[in-house]
């Protein structure tokens, strides 16, 4: 049986990892390639890594750590931030990331998404998505932002999952922008809706607080993966003990 | 010499890792003579099986691959470097494969998420040395839309269940392939080069 998976995830700025960790097993908890290495060792089923190195060579570092990751870490990479066209996306995975996520270049131009499948195929695609509620809706609705959740782009979320998944995406990555950072439990109705408006799968965001909200998403809102930043940086929960609770709860998941 | 086949796709720069961090040192090559030389033969791979065989033809690997596999010598094929062993594959109509194999490439059945991504466990069904110091039902990476029915059901050395169960191992004698990523499955993943590697060089004709 396909089991669920847990994904750390590390924001990346010029080369470095941002919102530090306190790991005190780690020599440098800045160090990208360290705590890749560590959250391998500790059972995570992918890495995602978020660059948001504002400039250039910023970027050209994210191709260094992510070649450097690759040569020691030998599970699932993805790697986001920044990418704008098929020859950023090929950059990454060249290096040896397995999918490359896009967000605000895939609103401003769709067919970046079909480009990007056509040439590395579907499974490589990762659509990001930082969804608002609309909160003067009856209906549960929720808007597309970009920039960094700076801009809304009056799109409708479910329809936007829709239309990416026509165009080739092969996963969405979907971040509540009002549960992220808040630790108190993902936006288990966006993720539900999200999950069951298209054929792939779903890893949901933001919001993680404890271990029942990760159990919640999976269960209530049928993600096909959890990603968390801060509870598992902050060691408030080790990938271990977590995932230790979700079989105990009799969620699929890899020990 | 080892070799990882480069057709211009794939995840190469992973298999060439992991096959490097177990102390070999692999050459990349799209050579049909480096090929048809070599003591073992990676074929890596992801995308679309129809454009993998026309990437082989054009580069004259077509035969090689199956020349060495006709005659017992070690080969691992991972994900569509599995399903191109097949007699051919229904993905985007019917295309043929290198026919190493009696068998078809069909789609996934709906009702699951498509791709099939993530990590499942794979059920071994027969005892083979690329099983070596790796438990029954250990869990593999596996990314795919399609997967691979041979004819000859005995064939199936590993079985994974996605709705329905699905050949996740070919092995038999050198001929190893697998539709998950070993390169992207941790230390059981890598064990599983190990023991391919060790099978290919232990065997050694030269």
């Amino acid at each position: 049986m396909l089991t669920k998976r847990i994904i750390p995830c590390l924001d990346v700025q010029d080369g470095r990892v941002v919102k530090g960790t306190s790991f005190v097993q780690l020599r440098d908890a800045g160090d990208p390639v360290e705590l890749a290495s560590f959250y391998y060792r500790e059972g995570a089923d992918e890495l995602v890594f978020l660059d948001i190195s504002a400039t250039p060579e910023g970027r050209e570092t994210m191709a260094d750590v992510v070649e450097r990751i690759s040569e020691e870490v030998f599970m699932p990479l993805t790697v986001g931030g920044g990418l704008r066209s098929t020859i950023d996306m090929r950059r990454m995975l060249r290096a040896g990331a397995d999918k490359v996520a896009v967000n605000s270049a895939a609103v401003l131009t769709p067919v970046l998404i079909s480009d990007g499948a056509d040439k590395f195929g579907s499974q490589c695609i990762v659509v990001a998505i930082d969804a608002k509620r609309i909160t003067s809706s009856e209906k549960p609705r929720w808007e597309v932002y970009i920039y960094s959740g700076q801009k809304p782009t009056g799109i409708d979320v479910l329809s936007w999952a829709r239309q990416v998944v026509e165009l080739g995406a092969g996963e969405l990555l979907l971040t509540s922008m009002d549960a992220d950072g808040h630790q108190a439990g993902y936006d288990i109705e966006l993720t539900r809706a999200v999950s069951e408006a298209v054929p792939v799968p779903v890893i949901a965001s933001g919001g993680a607080g404890t271990l029942e909200d990760i159990y919640q998403a999976l269960i209530a809102g049928k993600a096909d993966a959890v990603l968390a930043a801060s509870i598992f940086h902050y060691g408030i929960y080790s990938i271990g003990e977590t995932k230790e609770y979700l079989d105990r709860r009799g969620i699929p998941i890899r020990i | 010499m080892i070799v990882i086949i480069d057709y211009g796709a794939g995840n190469l720069r992973s298999v060439l890792n992991a096959v490097t961090r177990l102390g070999y040192q692999p050459r990349i090559t799209n050579s049909p003579n480096e090929v048809l030389n070599a003591q073992a033969v990676i074929l890596p791979g992801v995308g679309a099986a129809a454009d993998t065989m026309e990437s082989l033809r054009r580069l004259g690997l077509a035969s090689p691959i199956r020349e060495i596999i006709a005659n017992g010598r070690p080969f691992f094929g991972v994900c569509i470097g599995l399903q191109v062993l097949v007699t051919g594959t229904e993905e985007g109509g019917w295309h043929e494969c290198l026919g190493a194999i009696a068998g078809t490439v069909r789609k996934l059945p709906s009702g699951l998420k498509i791709p099939h991504m993530g990590w499942n466990q794979v059920k071994q069904r027969v005892s083979h040395p690329v099983f070596g110091g790796i438990p029954d039902g250990a869990n593999f990476y596996f990314v795919h839309s399609y997967y691979v029915e041979p004819d000859d059901e005995s064939l199936v050395a590993g079985e994974t269940d996605y709705g329905i169960p699905i050949c996740s191992v070919i092995a038999t004698g050198n001929l190893v392939a697998t539709q998950f990523h070993p390169e992207k499955s941790g230390e059981f993943g890598i064990k599983m080069y190990s023991n391919f590697l060790k099978m290919a060089i232990a065997g050694r004709q030269d």
